[in-house]
């Protein structure tokens, strides 16, 4: 737990005084203090290319009349520039009369220990790992031609302190092992890419050499693709794997039921409260309440507990992510969804981990109803214009079907599909639901943070596929 | 008020010696202060102001051949002490690496030029509410037009880099940037387009009604669209896609992606990868430009290269390191391109229009669809039809497809050349490309 004001020349009373004073006639607005640190080491190419630590200190004012937000951030704790914030919120809200007070609600629960990461591993630790994990890799034969591992580790201290004094706080742990592998055949390169990570130590994901089975997933993926073929162009029936192939659930339904592009009516989903919007069978939840998971956070940067958020259940559109200020102005209540990337952003509504529940069926059935189609199991990313819908997410990993039997390997491509009808399109949802392995960042504003996704695997009747061969 | 360069060189100057002192062979250090004020609008009201005050520091510490490095954004000396005592143990504890060192002495900049980078100019948050203002009413002129959202941010940045070799340079740099984001709607759609203008100088930021109107049409243009058929087709790239084009070539020439043999450009200097009217320049020393520098993030002068001259891969992007892995000099590229651009075409927007009798027309993508590795390139795309040389009708929900290899050898560039971002193309048309659609 970081004390914010023991090298400061501002003492927490007179930090309340200033708070209290800047914000007593706003809605909303809090001081937002944070402490980071953070460290990478990276193995590329036999050595070790790079050992940076990082260490991060700064506060967020935010004052919030009505709609408006005024925002102010600085790396010095001090009188001065409290001081200097407080004058520039006070100076944007020139007329204020703020009632809102909703209460922030309690909870004891936690979902991470308090840990910091990267002292719980030595610096030779970490190293001996990757330079195993690079022989080892090497050693699987000479069409590995590049291998780059490296390790991500993070604490992250945050303290809320709200008008009156009300003050709420985490830390963060936060840990990421990636392994990316490039391998040649007669000419022709391909990579693979995997990783594993989440809120604990880095020993929970790399005891018993687990790392060899995160080596073995990125040579498995680089070799499929060393045989694939020229992608299909045009619309076809999908089959998606279960666990990561979720982000199309974050690209396609998650952005667009955040609460600020609702209020604004910028979402292709605002008007679409209480209709269908999926098949019957598609429940999708986003819930910040997992223990250990990438996306799982104790309380938000608002200091909201957070919870499991039903947001379509049966196939009915019932909620949306909000945070406290897209909520207040849409008169409900926050979610528990509001983050930031950091003290030099504003909150957003974001997800956490977006998760499609199991149904009944098997992958088998699925592949089995395909004549001809694609059956998608790795992906890179994916991307959404809330405005129209429509989104994207590229695959890394892909085969054929045809007369439903699993064929080729095919090429990467990306998958375009409309977010307000996709999950019409859904006709089979699978009985193995999945958690992707702990390695998603979600980009909006600017500003990335930890998210995850899970879903079972599913069959969609029709999207099209971005590939060469017509 | 950003912090000056006595300050920054001071900061520099004492984690340097005690780098030294701890054990340091060699130190580079990077001190920055970066002030930003920005108002935001939303349907002609204020929706949001924020400044922010950012300082930061990063250092590099070298034991022979063992490099670390650590960085921070609290400068108080108590907390760089424990920092830089950090950095050299962990420098102690990482593996060598021969290629590890400072630029060679030869090669940093000596005379900093005067690029005409810093406008002393101060636009208070009531002027930025003005433009705005004016810029939202001209946006939100057309009823189709249900929501307007605008941003003005004015940016001061200062920052020193200095090494155990001597090297100590820095400079201020300026920007303003005007943004507008609309959305437009009707019976059967909506959709979001927008337009931007960032410059050095105050004075030269586009005009606020411009801006505004631009944006709206471009959005509303876009209503009703339809889904086309797969089909293969000429592709011809607005300027703000064309430029994407030139920054995955800028990605597949880093030596970084050469040197680890991951680029599908690797041992391809002095080959043909372009037709032969193709001419690609990097020029740092432009004056105002958006990404013009004095020396690179290493010290490293930098001249102007002729990247690709008459389709034919002349140099690539070297840092030092990388540099010295594949035994040449550093050409000032660590960090990348400056002003990177394509030469103009000879032919009118007007001509490329009418060059084929059908054509897509595409004025967004979205999706991480490059791979430079394999070339390969598949990405979600927004557009128009042309017929022609007309625009026919909006278009969505299709990717286009090809591989870089093929692409770079069909393109076709119109004269339209304009330096609005730090990388820029004229319109290009691309033959031989797939659209996947209905």
């Amino acid at each position: 737990m970081s004390n914010f004001f023991e090298k400061s020349d501002v003492s927490r009373k007179e930090a309340e005084s200033i708070i209290s004073d800047t914000l007593q006639k706003c809605d909303d607005g809090e001081l937002y203090l944070e402490n980071s640190k953070s460290e990478s080491i990276l193995l590329d190419d036999n050595k070790i290319k790079n050992s940076s630590y990082n260490s991060d200190l700064g506060f967020g004012f935010r004052a919030i009349s009505d709609e408006v937000v005024a925002y102010s951030h600085s790396n010095e704790i001090s009188k001065n520039s409290l001081k200097q914030s407080s004058e520039n919120l006070k100076s944007t809200l020139k007329s204020v009369k703020g009632t809102y007070n909703h209460e922030i609600p309690k909870s004891n629960k936690k979902y991470y220990d308090n840990i910091n990461p990267i002292e719980q591993k030595s610096l030779n630790e970490k190293i001996k790992i990757l330079n195993d994990v690079n022989d080892y890799l090497r050693s699987k034969g000479d069409k590995v031609k590049q291998v780059t591992a490296n390790f991500l580790g993070e604490q992250k201290s945050v303290e809320i302190i709200r008008s009156g004094g009300e003050t709420l706080s985490d830390v963060r742990p936060l840990v990421r092992f990636n392994v990316s592998v490039m391998v040649e055949k007669d000419g022709r390169k391909e990579t693979g890419v995997y990783g594993v990570g989440g809120r604990q130590s880095y020993d929970s994901f790399l005891k018993d050499e687990n790392w060899k089975s995160v080596c073995d997933e990125a040579l498995r993926i680089a070799s499929v693709n060393l045989e694939s073929k020229p992608a299909p162009a045009g619309e076809m029936k999908v089959v998606l794997g279960p666990g990561w192939p979720a982000i199309l659930i974050h690209e396609a339904v998650g952005h667009g039921l955040e609460g600020d592009f609702n209020r604004k009516k910028t979402s292709a989903f605002h008007n679409l409260m209480g209709q269908k919007v999926a098949s019957e069978g598609v429940t999708i939840i986003d819930d910040g309440t997992i223990d250990n998971r990438r996306g799982s956070l104790t309380i938000d940067d608002e200091g909201t507990p957070t919870e499991k958020t039903v947001l379509i259940e049966n196939g009915i559109l019932k909620n949306f992510m909000q945070d406290r200020l897209n909520a207040r102005l849409m008169k409900t209540r926050s979610t528990g969804s509001g983050r930031r990337e950091n003290y030099r952003h504003i909150v957003l509504p974001r997800m956490r981990n977006t998760m499609m529940l199991s149904g009944k069926q098997t992958q088998e059935e699925m592949i089995k109803a395909v004549d001809k189609g694609i059956f998608a199991v790795s992906f890179g990313g994916g991307q959404v214009d809330i405005t129209s819908g429509k989104f994207v997410f590229n695959c890394t990993e892909a085969y054929e079907i045809v007369n439903g039997k699993i064929g080729s390997p095919i090429k990467g491509a990306t998958l375009i599909g409309d977010g307000p009808s996709i999950l019409k399109e859904v006709s089979m949802v699978g009985n193995d639901m999945m958690m992707d392995p702990g390695i998603g960042t979600c980009g909006k504003a600017g500003q990335g943070v930890p998210v995850g996704v899970a879903q079972p695997s599913i069959l969609i009747n029709k999207m099209t596929v971005g590939g060469t061969k017509l | 008020m950003v912090k000056d360069q006595e300050f920054l060189e001071t900061k520099a100057s004492y984690c340097l010696g005690l780098a030294k002192k701890l054990g340091a062979t060699d130190s580079s250090v990077i001190v920055k202060n970066s002030i930003s004020e920005t108002v935001n609008f939303r349907n002609k009201k204020l929706d949001e102001s924020n400044r922010s005050d950012d300082l930061g520091l990063s250092i590099t510490t070298y034991i022979g051949k063992k490099k670390s490095s650590v960085s921070s954004s609290n400068l108080l000396n108590d907390n760089l002490n424990i920092l830089i005592e950090k950095c050299i143990e962990t420098t102690k504890n990482t593996p060598e690496d021969e290629f590890n060192s400072l630029p060679d002495r030869d090669l940093f900049a000596k005379e900093a030029k005067d690029l005409n980078l810093y406008d002393e100019t101060h636009i208070e948050n009531n002027q930025k509410i003005d433009y705005l203002k004016k810029l939202e009413v001209a946006a939100s002129n057309d009823k189709k037009i249900v929501n307007t959202e605008s941003s003005f941010t004015q940016n001061k940045s200062n920052f020193v880099l200095a090494n155990s070799e001597g090297f100590c340079d820095g400079y201020k740099t300026s920007s303003f940037t005007a943004s507008s984001v609309t959305v437009a709607k009707d019976e059967k759609s909506m959709e979001r387009d927008y337009e931007y203008s960032s410059k050095c100088f105050l004075k030269d930021l586009d005009d606020a009604d411009e801006l505004g109107n631009l944006a709206a049409n471009q959005t509303i243009r876009k209503l009703s669209p339809k889904k086309i058929g797969s089909e293969k087709i000429a592709i011809i790239f607005d300027k703000r896609i064309a430029k994407g084009v030139l920054s995955t070539f800028a990605s597949a020439i880093s030596s970084s992606a050469i040197s680890r043999g991951t680029s599908f450009l690797k041992d391809k200097v002095n080959q043909k990868i372009f037709s032969d009217k193709i001419n690609v320049f990097d020029k740092p020393d432009m004056l105002k430009g958006l990404g013009s520098r004095n020396f690179d993030s290493e010290g490293v002068k930098t001249d102007t290269l002729k990247l690709v001259d008459q389709g034919i891969l002349k140099h690539y992007l070297i840092d030092t390191y990388n540099g010295k892995k594949l035994n040449l000099k550093s050409n000032g590229r660590c960090g990348g391109t400056s002003n990177l651009y394509f030469e103009n075409g000879n032919i009118n927007f007007k001509d490329l229009l009418n060059s084929h009798s059908k054509s897509l027309y595409i004025t967004e993508t979205i999706g991480h669809g490059s791979n430079i590795v394999t070339g390969d390139y598949s990405v979600g795309a927004t557009g128009f039809l042309i017929e022609n040389g007309e625009f026919k009708y909006p278009i969505n929900e299709i990717t286009i497809a090809g591989n870089f290899k093929d692409m770079f050898k069909n393109i076709t560039l119109a004269n339209d050349l304009e330096f609005k971002y730090a990388t820029n193309s004229p319109t290009m048309l691309i033959e031989g490309m797939v659209v996947a659609g209905k």
